[in-house]
């Protein structure tokens, strides 16, 4: 265990040290975006009856920043190895591919927590907040942030430059996050873009977590916790195949 | 090839570039599979029983990498519980006394120069003890005081039972600390002796004399390797071949102006070994 408390303490230690930039950096663009989109859209978009749409808002930018930053802790941290070629450090050593796998998808759910612990605290003072079901808030969030942790792996064992990294996130991550009901209820949305809602597994993390804090939402939170574990699964065994295989790691 | 290098052995691995020296390491230090065939340390196979070969292996890498997050000193401690070691301060600090690293023990890897990255490169793979140690061009670019504080350090380490694997380019390193070499050319091992072998075999002696006059008695013409004017190098077998070079000259009346006798050297036999001979 030794080992991969190692790796964990290494993992967490990276993203603390230049805290500025991966924990206060997300928080400021958080509350940006509230200050913004509450005071431009308020009054204009329908969400659930009794929620305003500020106090709506919050928790979609809470799980927004730790989805995204679960993933920018293991891909950064990988690609930035890989690119400098000290991937070495933990290729020679006797680390086995769970110890791997769980030291980088924990330290990016302890970003991602740390970082929507952030944003909650600065953007709490602006709306009127109740956690009505906390056990399913802290469920998505922590296996959101897992499932982005192990996306991160895959991305990071995938990419072979920065430009891929920034690619994936600026094309893959980025639109679905914005498109998954962070900034409205897909109910307000015609038709067509409700199914196609219903397509992006982000809006299900959304949702549920969404649920924990106003007890409504707009499919089932069971549904979207099972869509969740089935992600977090499949993307778990990706990453796990590649760390085994040696994928892009080993030649 | 088929290579097997003894328990408390300094061994070195000579090739030009391209000859397959890093690729043999990385193979043997799980960086890189092998299509075919399979590769062991201390009898533990380097896939199918990795996590006890690796234990077993300390590796320097060629390239100069480091983490720019952390300290020196993060860095040792990271590697050491990266192999299942915690509490090891201690040795931590013994290798970075012995490599010249304790006045940087708590700078930044990013404000090192590339000696001294080198030396932490060094003291990384040494953080766990290990029995075998392989260390890949280790004193590439590296300056004259730490190469000779370096080789120290890893003598030592040699004579307390550690089997050392060196790939270098200066072979007057592989010469001096090497007792058993394998050269390598396009994959294959090309020779593989003891490292006195390998000079007695591969290269000779050679006397560089001036002579008063542009000639030499038969058989000598045959020794000669360069020439200009007067000014001979010949090729000797051994020690015993300069009494009888020296009295056919004194017996053809030719006088020595200038002489030197240069020994057997490691480069003479790679270049030979590797097809680069003159």
């Amino acid at each position: 265990m030794i080992t991969f408390w190692t790796l964990l303490y290494k993992e967490l230690l990276r993203f603390w040290k230049v805290g500025f930039q991966t924990v206060a950096g997300p928080v400021l663009t958080a509350l940006l975006y509230l200050v913004i989109f509450a005071q431009a859209l308020a009054g204009q978009v329908r969400v659930y009856d009794n929620v305003s749409y500020a106090a709506f808002l919050v928790p979609g930018l809470v799980m927004m920043s730790v989805l995204q930053n679960a993933f920018a802790n293991s891909s950064s941290s990988l690609i930035q190895s890989k690119v400098t070629g000290n991937i070495v450090f933990i290729l020679l050593p006797p680390i086995s591919y769970l110890e791997f796998f769980g030291a980088y998808v924990l330290a990016s759910v302890v970003r991602g927590i740390v970082v929507g612990l952030g944003v909650l605290a600065v953007t709490i003072w602006f709306v009127e907040l109740k956690l009505a079901l906390p056990g399913w808030t802290l469920a998505f969030g922590v296996l959101g942030a897992a499932l982005l942790g192990a996306l991160g792996i895959v991305a990071g064992i995938w990419a072979e430059k920065f430009d891929q990294i920034a690619a994936f996130q600026n094309f893959v991550i980025m639109p679905l996050t914005f498109l998954s009901g962070v900034f409205y209820s897909i109910h307000s949305l015609p038709p067509v873009w409700q199914v196609l809602s219903h397509a992006n597994p982000f809006f299900y993390l959304i949702d549920g977590f969404r649920y924990g804090f106003f007890g409504v939402s707009d499919v089932a939170p069971a549904t979207s916790l099972a869509v969740l574990a089935v992600s977090l699964v499949l993307v778990s065994a990706g990453a796990l195949w590649m760390l085994a295989a040696g994928y892009k790691l080993r030649n | 090839m088929s290579l097997s290098v003894d328990e408390g052995e300094f061994f070195g691995l000579l090739g030009p570039n391209g000859a397959g020296k890093t690729t043999l390491i990385n193979v043997i230090a799980g960086l890189t599979r092998a299509d075919a065939g399979s590769a062991s340390v201390m009898g533990a196979d380097v896939v199918g029983a990795y996590r006890r070969a690796r234990r077993m292996l300390g590796v320097v890498p060629q390239e100069l990498v480091f983490d720019p997050f952390f300290t020196v000193r993060e860095t040792l401690r990271f590697q050491s519980g990266y192999f299942g070691i915690r509490g090891n301060g201690a040795w931590i600090d013994e290798v970075m006394h012995h490599l010249d690293l304790t006045g940087k023990a708590d700078a930044n890897m990013r404000t090192l120069s590339g000696g001294m990255k080198r030396r932490v490169l060094v003291a990384q793979a040494l953080v766990h003890k290990p029995p075998v140690i392989v260390l890949d061009e280790p004193t590439a670019g590296v300056d004259v005081e730490l190469r000779q504080g370096l080789w120290q350090f890893v003598r030592r380490l040699n004579h307390e039972g550690h089997t050392v694997v060196l790939t270098t380019h200066y072979l007057e390193e592989a010469e001096l600390y090497c007792s058993r070499i394998a050269m390598l050319k396009a994959g294959r091992v090309v020779a593989l002796d003891s490292t006195r072998n390998l000079l007695q075999s591969f290269s000779g002696l050679q006397l560089r004399v001036r002579l008063d006059r542009e000639a030499l008695p038969e058989p000598l013409p045959a020794q000669v390797v360069a020439r200009d004017g007067s000014l001979f190098v010949l090729k000797l077998k051994d020690y015993r071949d300069l009494e009888q070079t020296l009295a056919r000259l004194r017996e053809a009346g030719l006088e020595i102006l200038e002489m030197e006798l240069e020994p057997p050297d490691l480069e003479e036999a790679f270049l030979h070994l590797t097809g680069r001979g003159r």
